[in-house]
C-alpha cells in the first residue's frame, strides 16, 4: 500500500522544505531506484527493523534466554513478575520469557520453512499455465478452484489428520494448500507480460521458451509472488500458532505460542497474563513482516 | 442473465465434484486403520478384518470412491464408526449452529467494514485512513482465536457482560451467546474486506460521474452514499462471497474457544477419534456449502451490475 510519506522517484529534488517538513538536500542522484525508494520508504524500515530485531532473538535464544525453555523451577510456579522471572512463570514453573523467546524460535523458523515450497512451486506453475495456456492451463487453474473452495481451516485441519500432527504435518499441509494464491497471482501478470513487445520481440528473435520464461517473463512477474511471500509468511505463522492451540500443530515439549495460549487459558481468571503474551508476540512478528511487506509492495511497484 | 448463471452454476457442479474427489482421497490415504482404532488395542486381528469387510476397506480405491459416490448421489454421507448414526444426522444437528455463528459474523463484519472503508477512503492520506490502514494491518497479525480469550477475560470474566460460552437457552440467550464469537469470527475476515473494499471506493471516486455528481453541487455525504457506496456495493458482495471460505474455516477455531457445538467442533472430535464417515463428510459440506454461498453471490453481484454478465 501507500507509505506514510509522498512516495516519488529520483529526479530533480524539489526545491523548500519537503512533504514532511525536513528540508530537502539537494543529493547525488541515487544510483539505484530501488534504494533511493527503500530510504524514503518508512513503512519498509520499521517492519525490517522489527523483523530483523525479532530473526536475532530467534537465532541468538540460546545465548540470550535467562532459562532453558523447559527449565522447571517448581519453588516458583505461577509466580508473578520478579527480578528471577522477568515475565513469571507458567504452572509448571518454567520461565515465561525464555518460552517465549524460544516459542520465536520455533514458530519463525516453521513459518518461513513452510513457505518455500508453496512459493517457488505456486510461481512456477503461475507462469508456466499463464505462458502455454492450453490444457496444462486448465488443469492447473481446475486444481486451484478445487482448493479454494475448500475453507482453509478445514483443510489444513484435514490434512494434518492424515499426515499426523506436528511440523510434518503443517509443512506437508502447507505445500498442499499454499501454492494456489502464488499461482493465481503470478498466473494474471504472466498473461499480460505473455502478450508484451518485448516477448514477442523474443520470440521473433528464435530465444526457446525456457530463456524467454526465465530472462524475460519470471523478472517482471516474480515481484507480486515476494511481495505476497512477506504477507504469507504473517498468514502461515498465525495458522501455526492457531493448529499449535488446537494441539494440532508443534508438539509439546518443544516450546510454541499456539500451544502456550492454549495452556493459558486455563488460567484465564487468575493468571491471564500467560495468556496473551504469546498473543502479543505473535502480533509483533505479524505487524513488523506486514509492514516489511507493504514496504517492498511500495519499493518494487512499476512506476 | 440465465446464459450466465448457466455458465456458473456448472462451473459450480465441477467444483464440488472436485471437492468430492478431494475429499474421498484425502481420507483413503490416511495411514492408520480405522477399524482397529474404533475397536481399540486389544481387539483380535479377526474382529478388525471382520469390521474392515463390512466397511468395505478391502476393495480396491476405485470401487471404493464408486461406492462413496452413489451413497452420496442417493444423500447417504455414510455412518459414522462412533456414535452408529448417520452423518447427516449428526451434521444436521450441528449445521445451525454454524450457519447462525456464520450470519452473525456476516452482519458484524458489514456493519465494521463499510462504514471504516468509507471513511478511509473519503479522507486518503488523512489522519483517519492511516489509522483505518494501521489497524487493518494489526487485525491481520492477530490470531483471531487470541482475540477471542481477550474478549472472553473482557467482557465476561471482568465485566460480566456476555457468557463465557457455550449455547445460552432460548432465542435471546441463544443470540446472546453468539455476540463475543460472532465478533471474533468477523474479525478474522474484517481486515481484508476493509482493505479491498477501500481501494474499491477509491476507484470509484475516481470516476467521473462523481465529479458530475460534485459539480452539481450534492453535498459530500450524499455523494458518498448515493454515488459512491452503492457503486461499491457489488465489489463488497463478490469480497464477502470470497472471504466466506476463510469464515468458515475459521468458525472451526471459534467454536473451539466458545466451546460451542458446530461442524467445526464435530469435525475436530471426529479426527480425534479418527471417525473417517463424519470426516469425510463434515469436510465435504462445508467445501460445498462454500461453492454455494459463492454461487450466490456471484449471481447477485451479476444481478446487481449488469456489465458482469457480459465477462
Amino acid at each position: 500500500m501507500t507509505t506514510l510519506v509522498g512516495r516519488y522517484g529520483p529526479g530533480p529534488a524539489p526545491e523548500g522544505p519537503g512533504p514532511d517538513g525536513a528540508p530537502v538536500v539537494a543529493r547525488k542522484r541515487p544510483r539505484s531506484v530501488l534504494a533511493y525508494r527503500a530510504r524514503h520508504s518508512p513503512t519498509l524500515i520499521i517492519g525490517a527493523a522489527i523483523t530483523l530485531g525479532l530473526v536475532l532473538v530467534a537465532v541468538l535464544a540460546p545465548l540470550i534466554s535467562p532459562y532453558a525453555p523447559d527449565h522447571q523451577d517448581l519453588y516458583n510456579i505461577l509466580s508473578g513478575v520478579s527480578s528471577k522471572h522477568l515475565l513469571g512463570t507458567d504452572e509448571l514453573g518454567r520461565d515465561e520469557l525464555s518460552r517465549l523467546i524460544w516459542a520465536g524460535r520455533t514458530d519463525l523458523r516453521v513459518g518461513i520453512l513452510a513457505v518455500i515450497f508453496p512459493f517457488c512451486f505456486g510461481t512456477a506453475m503461475g507462469t508456466l499455465a499463464g505462458y502455454r495456456g492450453g490444457w496444462l492451463d486448465t488443469v492447473v487453474m481446475r486444481a486451484v478452484d478445487v482448493l479454494i473452495a475448500f475453507p482453509f481451516y478445514v483443510l489444513v485441519i484435514g490434512l494434518i489428520f492424515v499426515v499426523g500432527a506436528g511440523t510434518t504435518g503443517i509443512y506437508v499441509a502447507f505445500a498442499v494448500v499454499d501454492w494456489v494464491v502464488y499461482a493465481r497471482a503470478v498466473r494474471s501478470t504472466t498473461l499480460v507480460v505473455r502478450e508484451s513487445d518485448y516477448v514477442a520481440a523474443a520470440r521473433t528473435g528464435g530465444l526457446p521458451d525456457w530463456r524467454i520464461l526465465w530472462r524475460h517473463v519470471l523478472p517482471n512477474t516474480i515481484t507480486q509472488a515476494v511481495v505476497y511471500l512477506t504477507n504469507d509468511v504473517v498468514l502461515v505463522i498465525v495458522a501455526v500458532v492457531t493448529l499449535g492451540y488446537l494441539g494440532l500443530g508443534v508438539q509439546p515439549p518443544t516450546p510454541d505460542w499456539g500451544a502456550m495460549i492454549g495452556e493459558g487459558q486455563e488460567f484465564l481468571t487468575t493468571y491471564w497474563a500467560l495468556a496473551t503474551l504469546p498473543g502479543i508476540a505473535v502480533l509483533i512478528t505479524g505487524l513488523g513482516l506486514s509492514l516489511l511487506g507493504d514496504g517492498l509492495a511500495d519499493v518494487l511497484r512499476p512506476q | 442473465m440465465l446464459r450466465y448463471a448457466a455458465r456458473r452454476v456448472a462451473a459450480a457442479v465441477l467444483v464440488v465434484f472436485g471437492v468430492t474427489l478431494a475429499t474421498f482421497l484425502l481420507m483413503h490415504l490416511e495411514p492408520g486403520d480405522p477399524a482397529r482404532a474404533v475397536l481399540g488395542l486389544h481387539a483380535t486381528a479377526s474382529a478388525v478384518a471382520a469390521l474392515r469387510r463390512q466397511w468395505g476397506l478391502n476393495s480396491s480405491l476405485p470401487v471404493q470412491l464408486g461406492h462413496f459416490l452413489s451413497q452420496l448421489v442417493q444423500g447417504n454421507l455414510g455412518k459414522s464408526y462412533i456414535y452408529n448414526v448417520s452423518a447427516a444426522s449428526l451434521i444436521g444437528g450441528r449445521i445451525g449452529q454454524t450457519a447462525a455463528l456464520v450470519a452473525v459474523a456476516t452482519v458484524f463484519a458489514i456493519i465494521f467494514t463499510v462504514p471504516l472503508s468509507a471513511l478511509a477512503a473519503s479522507r486518503q492520506n488523512g489522519v483517519a485512513d492511516h489509522a483505518v490502514r494501521t489497524l487493518s494491518v494489526v487485525g491481520l497479525a492477530l490470531p483471531a482465536f487470541w482475540f477471542g480469550i481477550v474478549l472472553i477475560e473482557v467482557f465476561a470474566v471482568r465485566l460480566h457482560l456476555l457468557p463465557v460460552g457455550g449455547e445460552g437457552s432460548g432465542f435471546g440467550g441463544h443470540l446472546e451467546s453468539l455476540v463475543l464469537p460472532g465478533l471474533t469470527a468477523s474479525f478474522a475476515m474484517a481486515p481484508i474486506l476493509v482493505r479491498s473494499l477501500r481501494v474499491g471506493m477509491l476507484e470509484v471516486m475516481d470516476a467521473e460521474f462523481i465529479a458530475v455528481a460534485r459539480a452539481k453541487g450534492l453535498g459530500e455525504l450524499r455523494v458518498l452514499f448515493g454515488h459512491v457506496a452503492r457503486n461499491a456495493l457489488v465489489p463488497t458482495v463478490t469480497l464477502l462471497g470470497l472471504n466466506i471460505a476463510y469464515l468458515i474455516g475459521s468458525t472451526v477455531i471459534v467454536e473451539q474457544v466458545f466451546n460451542l457445538n458446530g461442524l467445526g467442533s464435530l469435525l475436530l472430535s471426529s479426527i480425534l477419534n479418527r471417525d473417517f464417515p463424519v470426516v469425510q463428510a463434515t469436510t465435504l459440506v462445508l467445501g460445498a456449502g462454500v461453492v454455494i454461498i459463492n454461487l450466490a453471490t456471484d449471481l447477485l453481484a451479476a444481478r446487481l451490475d449488469p456489465r458482469i454478465r457480459l465477462r
